[in-house]
């Protein structure tokens, strides 16, 4: 099966995807080889959905976004392998976040890494996985900047092997 | 997102990215791909649906740790349960999010 793209993307959306092509930059491909056995792995998730912890933490900054429309907040999130179901929020303006407040591991499979870990299937998992809000400005300047090396240092010391992105 | 995989690929970690559009993330240049026939904010699948979860997290691994060059794309061959117009609805926000309601603003201007 080849997955429509843009199966529930309203139409009128369509053009500010398609035909793009490569992010200005970011032309010719990247390649780390995964070298390892998946059951001597060690694995994080990333989710774009703007996942935090209530109790600890911020939410994202949609106050901002909601008075400038074109910028998204660029900061990041820990989320700790351990979390609840129950711990989580999700701040982001661009998805109804009905379903993973009924069961984030739509968005985050904490539980189901857990459980493949568990089974010898995966080695382990990082004990602190991480979240960002995926409505980000067009050039990411935020994200080339700082996120992205403070997330690639956050996954050295967790000593990831691989990466599981997952936008929202 | 699919940039934000580049450049932590580039640093050396291995990823792959679940997406609901893997056209655009073939287009942006993403290492490795799994695309899903989902509406947005449901990259592993239906809540609840556990077993459909893991189907679509060990594709995932399958890819990340079995890939053998960069731009492999795979899709998961499941389609949505939901019927669509139900579906298409219920993924999208209460309000209209900033950027489309400027966007809706813009146009009722440019026609009035």
């Amino acid at each position: 099966m080849i997955v429509d793209s843009y199966r529930f993307l309203p139409r009128s959306f369509r053009p500010f995807y398609e035909g793009r092509g490569p992010f200005p930059g970011e032309e010719s491909p990247v390649w780390a080889p995964f070298e390892k056995r998946l059951s001597a792995s060690r694995i994080a998730l990333l989710t774009s959905a703007g996942v935090y912890i209530k109790e600890s933490q911020p939410t994202f900054d949609l106050e901002r976004e909601d008075a400038n429309p074109e910028w998204g907040d660029p900061t990041w999130r820990v989320i700790p392998a351990t979390a609840r179901p129950e711990d989580f929020a999700f701040a982001h303006l661009h998805i109804n976040p009905e379903d993973m407040l009924a069961d984030p591991e739509i968005a985050l499979p904490l539980r189901g890494l857990a459980e493949l870990v568990d089974e010898g299937v995966v080695g382990g998992s990082v004990a602190d996985h991480v979240a960002v809000m995926g409505y980000q400005d067009r050039e990411l300047e935020d994200w080339r900047r700082t996120t992205a090396p403070e997330i690639v240092a956050h996954l050295r010391e967790q000593g990831a092997d691989g990466l599981i992105l997952a936008p929202a | 997102m699919p940039v934000l995989a580049r450049w932590i690929e580039a640093a050396g970690i291995p990823t792959v990215v679940v997406t609901m559009m893997p056209a655009v993330a073939e287009e942006r240049r993403a290492p490795r791909i799994v695309g899903v026939e989902f509406p947005y904010g449901h990259p592993f699948g239906m809540p609840h649906d556990k077993a459909m979860q893991r189907r679509v997290l060990e594709l995932a691994l399958r890819v990340l740790g079995g890939a053998a060059s960069s731009g492999t794309r795979v899709d998961f061959d499941t389609e949505w349960p939901v019927p669509l117009r139900e579906a298409y609805k219920s993924w999208q926000p209460k309000v209209p999010s900033p950027i489309v309601r400027k966007l809706l603003e813009a146009r009722s201007q440019a026609s009035t």
